[in-house]
């Protein structure tokens, strides 16, 4: 056996060693989800998102909406009764990156879409306060102003294309002409609005 | 789970779990020192040295127990490949436990109010608080706690409806969704049409205005408005027409306001909540919202 010490004063086999002990949990745990079929089938009736609902998960994330927003509703039948049937891995499997977040300030979005109107959606993201007096979410008003200019939209769905979002080549043709000119909020409420549409049940 | 992975999975795990028994039982037994002792491990780091003693008995008994508790987990959960546990659990069927248990105690009480009319949930008190509580978790974010509404969302506590306010109405807006449907008549009368018609509008309400936009705002009003607003300006629920003669006005009433919802159009939408409620709980919520202007 290998001495306490020996260990100790050798860093590169201090190194080996702690990288043997560590990657017993991510390839028992990880590595077996990238060969699962739960995992990397998409569920009946997934479609990939359109170039504007694409640029408004940009600007989910470049808002920070994950932060204090979920995506994930857990088996609890508090939160199904809330938010709806519970979220299943094979509707995020074209989302790169997930935007599952893992804290909730505000409620959970996965199944947000239809939910509200669209009026209820500019509104609220106008002015929070403005429909739900009690709100703490900041306000975006900027977003009724800026204007997406669609110069990176094909760039960017040519590289989802690469990691598996099955975009086809007439979409990613017409993505520019189709986001270009839009205000950021169309694009937001876009992509809010199909959220979760692809699985429900009646609570 | 295909063997491979089955095998792969459980192969690993076993092994750790080995593995941290083995190097802490190792240690245990290659302790020179089995007690506290005052020699060192005789090297000296920046004139720094270790004391030999044994790894202390709690900590040790510590490092067991969760081993212990790891065996005892994989053999009653989920955990190794393929095996379900023996207690067969999984989050889902825990889940549907969790949701038949919760069946069991409320479709009792929703049976006991689904024979009650819309109207009669209204005037009893239990049933009208079980929709109270169910219309401030899905409704009151777009109506306002109370259905006092806001810009742009109908206010529910008032007589004025637009598609209704009987019991069967109200449920079928609150089942089968709204969607308004007022055409953008800018371009087409252009922006002095649209003054005229503004003008026209508000004297329907007795407001005052120039009496010459409002007299060839009539004249328009008679070629394009009347199809669903009405000779009078009473309005049609079967479109969810506003009335145009009353004082509620849900994008504003101001000359501005109203000038811009018919230059711009509007198109206020109620998603349809029947794929989203049981009628059960849309059956209580109709009551509740029947009885804000009862």
């Amino acid at each position: 056996m290998i001495k306490h010490e020996t260990i100790e004063k050798n860093i590169s086999l201090m190194i080996l060693l702690i990288v043997i002990v560590i990657s017993g949990g991510g390839l028992a745990e990880i590595v077996p989800l990238f060969f699962q079929k739960e995992t990397t089938v998409p569920v009946e009736g997934l479609r990939v998102l359109t170039p504007l609902e694409l640029e408004g998960r940009d600007i989910y994330i470049r808002e920070g909406c994950n932060v204090c927003h979920t995506q994930q509703i857990r088996p609890f039948r508090a939160e199904t009764e809330r938010y709806g049937h519970y979220s299943v891995a094979g509707e995020f499997v074209y989302d790169h990156p997930f935007l599952w977040g893992s804290k909730r300030t505000g409620p959970d979005l996965a199944r947000v879409g239809g939910r509200y109107s669209d009026d209820w959606h500019r509104a609220h993201l106008y002015n929070p306060r403005d429909v739900v007096p009690e709100s703490i979410m900041p306000s975006y008003p900027w977003l009724f102003s800026d204007k997406l200019t669609g110069e990176d939209t094909v760039a960017k769905m040519e590289a989802l294309r690469i990691v598996g979002v099955p975009f086809t080549d007439a979409a990613i043709a017409n993505a520019e002409a189709e986001v270009k000119g839009k205000t950021e909020i169309t694009a937001l409420v876009a992509y809010l609005q199909q959220l979760g549409t692809v699985m429900s049940n009646r609570r | 789970m295909t063997s491979f992975w089955s095998l792969w999975i459980s192969a690993i795990t076993i092994a750790v779990i080995a593995g941290c028994l083995i190097l802490v039982l190792h240690t245990r037994r290659s302790e020179v020192h089995k007690e506290t002792t005052t020699e060192t491990m005789n090297h000296a780091f920046d004139g720094i040295e270790e004391l030999d003693n044994p790894l202390p008995r709690w900590w040790f008994n510590m490092f067991i127990i969760t081993i212990i508790f790891g065996v005892v987990y994989l053999f009653l959960y989920p955990g190794l490949g393929n095996y379900k546990g023996y207690l067969n659990w999984t989050s889902y069927n825990q889940w549907e436990a969790e949701m038949a248990h919760a069946d069991e105690h409320y479709k009792p009480v929703f049976a006991k109010f689904a024979s009650l009319s819309v109207e009669d949930i209204a005037t009893n008190d239990t049933a009208r608080q079980m929709g109270q509580r169910m219309f401030n978790n899905n409704c009151a974010v777009c109506h306002g706690q109370g259905g006092a509404g806001a810009y742009g969302f109908p206010n529910l506590s008032d007589k004025d409806w637009l598609y209704g306010g009987d019991g069967a109405a109200i449920k079928a807006s609150i089942t089968n969704g709204r969607a308004g449907a007022m055409p953008p008549w800018g371009d087409i009368i252009g922006e002095d049409g649209v003054r005229n018609v503004t003008s026209y509008t508000l004297s329907l309400s007795g407001q005052e205005v120039d009496a010459k936009a409002a007299a060839q705002g009539q004249t328009t009003y008679q070629a394009m408005c009347v199809a669903c607003h009405g000779v009078d300006g009473k309005g049609n629920q079967m479109l969810g027409a506003p009335n145009l003669t009353d004082d509620t006005w849900l994008y504003g009433g101001s000359f501005a306001q109203v000038a811009h919802s018919i230059r711009q159009g509007r198109n206020g939408a109620m998603p349809a909540h029947g794929s989203l409620l049981s009628e059960d709980k849309i059956h209580l919520i109709s009551g509740y919202v029947f009885s804000l202007s009862d």
